[in-house]
């Protein structure tokens, strides 16, 4: 360390001053505050009066809110199962020795990634139009898949994870591809040596290697997952799709808080999708946690 | 080669599969850039272009320049390209500095409240942003900061997460001696920040300013609650609301899509190495 410990210097308090001067005004203040203003119900942002606990027992109660939260689970398990596994697939071939075009087609794969989710939605609410959409019109070519399969009418969160598939399988192919790199070479010559075939040793020599970076990109996905709201705001204009097929945790917020002028309640939908979300964090360590002990074993 | 084993031989099956990948990739991309020059009559008798006498089996005096025609009489297009640019630059420029100064300031120096800030940064990066809508929204009001560049731009600046990269970024490629022969030679700390230690992170720079640049480009949900005025809007909202009004103009808002796709694809591509090197940096914990 360059200063003598103890010793009060100005010089890190300048550099960090711009820093902590916005950070505190405009995110920890407001994440105070938000904890009074979600005790109390607003009328837009000037006039609002205390209700106390009211606000998260309303929210509980409304089963448009659970709705939500069975959207959002739905599409953040779908991402996770169906998206993960299909990354880690397409890191592993490109990470094959020898391969050609390997640049060419990291490239590909990750071009999606720049497209804002906004961008995503314009292209997709197009694609899986009935009868004229081009989802329905390749399947129907291919397989006599229904022309009118009703992709935006009825099977919302399944065109939704199909569309974040395209979004985001590149992103987190990144970081599998990072982590594959790292695998020790020795380990899986000595295994193959040892006569472990290709799924052994993916098993016990390269899942133990990757498994923090696995975790990580779990952990990006279920939090990312849970902020779903531009895509199906867009898909619909500004609303939850029919029958609220497209209604997830953060549009139902924006709706209550934006749309109703409640703040004070949206605040209590926040730090309620805040808890879920640990939920969700502390049961995927969990879950992590007993695959290691399993694999191990 | 000689030293190729059969084993470092790629199978066929391999490059069956990620060609099939990349295809399936690039077909909405494909999609996007025909149907973009497509009259309306044309958008949905043919997959990508318009089938017909012309060269490639392709009915090329179909094709047609209209839709941006249209979209740049009818919609602010080039006035929100312009507010886009302004607000990813000034972000991505000003949030870049912001944070390095900051993880460097924790990550090189030593002074009592370091570990308490260090604490609050990584508790930071935790809490989902969501959460600050509301109550960010009413402070914004208070502030007399809504509908202005302003109120989208400062808030906007001090991302927790960067300060953690930056930290990282400094600890491992600051040497110390060099900031010790730097005060020594009578430098001042700030001149010290500017001139040894940003050079020194310049790739984190790059990433990072790339990585913000692109958030904001494509940020939607902070514009649309913050901005009123239509002639504010960027890209993100402004194209959005095509569907809305345009609702049966499909080539206007594919036009428009593209539009606001093909100047980040351009430029991320040219960058493509040190945009994923910053995305993966945050992950590596060694």
């Amino acid at each position: 360390m360059t200063r003598t410990a103890g010793r009060f210097s100005i010089a890190p308090w300048l550099l960090l001053g711009p820093f902590l001067a916005c950070f505190g005004v405009f995110f920890a203040l407001p994440l105070v505050q938000s904890v009074g203003l979600s005790m109390r119900q607003t009328f837009g942002p000037a006039a609002s009066e205390f209700v106390g606990a009211a606000n998260y027992r309303n929210v509980m109660a409304d089963p448009l809110f659970w709705k939500a939260v069975r959207n959002t689970v739905v599409f953040t398990v779908g991402n996770v199962i169906i998206q993960l596994p299909l990354a880690l697939l397409l890191a592993m071939l490109l990470n094959r020795p020898g391969l050609r075009w390997r640049g060419a087609l990291r490239a590909i794969f990750f071009a999606p990634v720049l497209v804002g989710v906004v961008f995503v939605a314009m292209i997709f609410g197009v694609i899986f139009e009935k009868r004229t959409g081009l989802v329905n019109q390749a399947l129907h070519s291919m397989i006599g898949w229904d022309l009118d399969f009703p992709w935006l009418q009825r099977y919302v969160m399944p065109a939704m994870i199909i569309a974040s598939l395209w979004q985001y399988l590149g992103f987190n192919m990144v970081y599998f591809l990072g982590a594959l790199q790292n695998v020790r070479k020795e380990l899986i010559e000595a295994s193959t040596l040892d006569g472990a075939g290709p799924w052994q040793r993916f098993r016990h020599v390269v899942v133990p290697q990757i498994r923090p970076v696995a975790s990580f990109v779990v952990l990006l996905s279920i939090v990312g997952s849970f902020q779903l709201f531009e895509l199906p705001y867009v898909l619909f204009n500004g609303t939850a799709g029919p029958d609220n097929r497209g209604l997830t945790i953060v549009m139902y917020l924006y709706q209550m808080g934006f749309d109703q002028g409640d703040l004070g309640y949206a605040s209590a939908v926040g730090w309620l999708l805040a808890a879920l979300l640990i939920v969700f964090a502390l049961l995927q360590r969990r879950l992590a946690g007993e695959a290691g002990r399993g694999a191990r074993a | 080669m000689s030293g190729t084993t059969r084993h470092d031989r790629t199978h066929w099956g391999v490059y069956l599969l990620l060609m099939l990948g990349a295809a399936l990739t690039l077909v909405p991309f494909a999609w996007l850039i025909s149907g973009a020059f497509k009259r309306n009559e044309d958008f949905f008798t043919s997959t990508f272009l318009p089938r017909g006498e012309g060269a490639l089996g392709i009915a090329w005096d179909k094709l047609t320049l209209d839709n941006f025609r249209v979209l740049l009489d009818t919609s602010g297009i080039v006035r929100s390209m312009l507010n886009s640019v302004f607000l990813s630059s000034v972000t991505a420029i000003l949030a870049t500095l912001v944070c390095a100064a900051a993880g460097f300031a924790l990550a090189k120096h030593e002074f009592r409240g370091r570990r308490v800030v260090t604490g609050i940064v990584l508790a930071a990066v935790i809490v989902p942003p969501t959460l600050l809508l509301a109550p960010g929204y009413q402070l914004l009001f208070k502030l007399n900061l809504l509908d202005t560049f302003s109120g989208l731009i400062i808030p906007a600046i001090a991302p927790a997460f960067g300060v953690y990269l930056f930290r990282q970024a400094a600890a491992s490629s600051v040497p110390n001696e060099l900031l010790e022969a730097a005060r020594l030679d009578g430098c001042g700390e700030l001149r010290i920040f500017f001139t040894v230690v940003m050079p020194l992170l310049r790739p984190m720079a790059g990433a990072f300013m790339l990585i913000t640049f692109l958030g904001v480009w494509n940020n939607f949900i902070n514009p649309q609650i913050v901005l009123q005025s239509e002639s504010k809007l960027p890209l993100a909202v402004a194209v959005s609301q095509l569907r809305g009004v345009y609702y049966q103009d499909y080539g206007l808002q594919i036009a428009g899509t593209l539009a606001s796709v093909v100047p980040v694809l351009a430029l991320f591509m040219l960058l493509q190495r040190e945009f994923v090197s910053g995305l993966t940096s945050g992950a590596v914990k060694e």
